[in-house]
């Protein structure tokens, strides 16, 4: 009863900050300087990761499909599966997730330490609002970088999965080419950027909204820390059902 | 006939509470304007508490916390900004943010109440910096100052919107007996020169004994002794066994 009470209070005060963030953009904007900043930050510190898993994840895809083609013949559709598999799904979602552990870690630490060291405090006494100065352009920041991160991902994956299948699966870069663009339509890479923008804008909420609730000390920035990055993956895979069974809906509709 | 002088804070039976801790039972007291008090306690009983109640970080459950004529708990927005610009807080680790170098961190409070001149920031953001004896360090990073020079930069930023009310949380913890008298000084001269309502929580009975105009005593929630510094350390016995370490509360 006291756990369901506490979450109920925690989802309520989530809402709060997003409504918080809501009003602070209607009402002051964006501070395009510092949203630039965050951008840079967060996009280009982690580039080297999302390349890494991207193209390690096409490569296995690439390995995985064929090797189930390949009993009916079709090992040439390989570029139909890790096309279609990165651009919907595996893109978005892994870029979510490894952003989650690297920007959402960083962000969730960096807002607890001031807590603990009462800048949140200072900014509050100093006549300044904590959420325009520092929720607001994360939010801003994870919500636009996600999706430039989920592109690469997507770009890098198709071309590891190409390498495979060129030097290891013996398809001419030709007929992995075709297949790709058989299968895969613009729909379906928008619906995955869309989708990463709603990734962003989760990964970057959950990590201010514990970093600003951060208590006890350093101990807490090390529990906060862990709880953001937990939560956050959680709710990309939670969020992801819900995200593409309302894209299907409005494709369908 | 006599004329009332308005507090320029007043706690009316305050009562503050964190889960199932009851922290303050009841407070009861008024600063009057330019007073220098310094608030005495054993650790745990509230004190930093009672700053974050006066600027509205912290909202009682119960009682009347009322600063210049306002009630901290009705104001919301621009009116509560109003209010913190007007009351400068030095925090007890000094909370300079450390990503912002020590211009910006002084003129963070200005720029918060809309000051856009350049040229008007850099000189309030000089002027600050050489009273607390620091000049010329504007371009260094928090992390590139002693924990002396912190505090005075957490002073200057605290006093640069030229607050009428200055909250000080432990501003001599952890100093040297240099920085200390440095401190102390620094609080005097803005008490008296500027006329500066000042509420110190410090557990440093020398400093105290040297800045303030009057001590009170917070002891199981509420305030257990209250008076010109001279006579409660003398005739109170619960302040001469604080003072002395003879005193035992469970907090």
């Amino acid at each position: 009863m006291q756990k369901a009470k506490e979450l109920l209070n925690a989802l309520g005060a989530y809402a709060l900050l997003l409504s918080d963030v809501l009003r602070d953009i209607l009402k002051h904007g964006i501070n395009v300087r510092e949203v630039s900043r965050q951008i840079i930050l967060m996009g280009i510190s982690s580039i080297p990761i999302v390349l890494l898993t991207a193209v390690f994840t096409g490569m296995v895809l690439a390995l995985q499909t064929a090797y189930g083609l390949h009993r009916f013949g079709a090992k040439n559709y390989v570029g139909n599966l890790v096309g279609l598999a990165l651009a919907r799904e595996l893109g978005p979602v892994l870029t979510a997730v490894m952003v989650c552990g690297r920007v959402g870690a960083g962000i969730a630490a960096e807002i607890a330490s001031m807590v603990v060291t009462e800048q949140v405090d200072a900014i509050r006494a100093l006549g300044g609002d904590p959420v325009r100065r520092l929720v607001t352009p994360r939010i801003v920041a994870g919500t636009l970088s996600m999706p430039l991160l989920a592109g690469i991902a997507v770009i890098t994956g198709i071309l590891g999965g190409a390498v495979v299948a060129v030097f290891e699966l013996g398809i001419t870069w030709h007929q992995y080419y075709r297949s790709y663009l058989y299968a895969v339509q613009i729909r379906d890479v928008t619906d995955g950027l869309i989708k990463s923008c709603g990734f962003g804008l989760i990964v970057a909420s959950i990590a201010c909204f514990k970093g600003l609730r951060c208590r006890g000390g350093t101990e807490g920035v090390g529990l906060t820390t862990t709880a953001a990055v937990v939560t956050g993956s959680l709710m990309v895979f939670i969020s992801n059902f819900f995200f593409t069974k309302l894209l299907i809906i409005i494709q369908f509709k | 006939m006599t004329t009332t002088v308005q507090p320029t804070v007043e706690f009316r039976n305050v009562h503050t509470r964190f889960g199932a801790n009851h922290v303050h039972r009841g407070l009861n007291f008024a600063l009057q304007p330019g007073e220098v008090t310094t608030l005495l306690g054993p650790s745990g009983a509230g004190k930093t508490i009672i700053l974050k109640l006066i600027i509205g970080l912290v909202r009682q459950a119960e009682g009347s916390v009322k600063v210049m004529g306002q009630e901290v708990v009705d104001l919301d927005g621009p009116d509560l900004t109003a209010l913190r610009v007007s009351t400068g807080m030095l925090f007890q680790g000094a909370a300079l943010f450390d990503s912002l170098s020590v211009f910006e961190n002084i003129a963070y409070g200005l720029r918060e109440r809309g000051e856009k001149d350049e040229d008007k920031l850099d000189h309030i953001v000089k002027e600050r910096l050489r009273m607390v004896g620091l000049p010329g360090i504007e371009s260094k990073l928090p992390s590139q100052l002693s924990g002396g020079q912190r505090k005075r930069i957490g002073l200057a930023r605290a006093l640069a919107t030229s607050p009428k009310i200055m909250l000080y949380d432990e501003p001599t913890t952890g100093l040297d007996p240099t920085s200390t008298r440095m401190i102390d000084d620094l609080i005097i001269t803005f008490a008296r020169e500027q006329k500066i309502t000042s509420l110190i929580v410090t557990h440093d009975i020398q400093s105290a004994r040297r800045i303030s105009d009057r001590w009170m005593l917070l002891s199981q929630g509420g305030i257990a002794a209250d008076g010109p510094v001279a006579e409660v350390s003398e005739n109170n016995h619960l302040v001469r066994d604080f003072v002395s370490g003879s005193w035992k509360e469970a907090v």
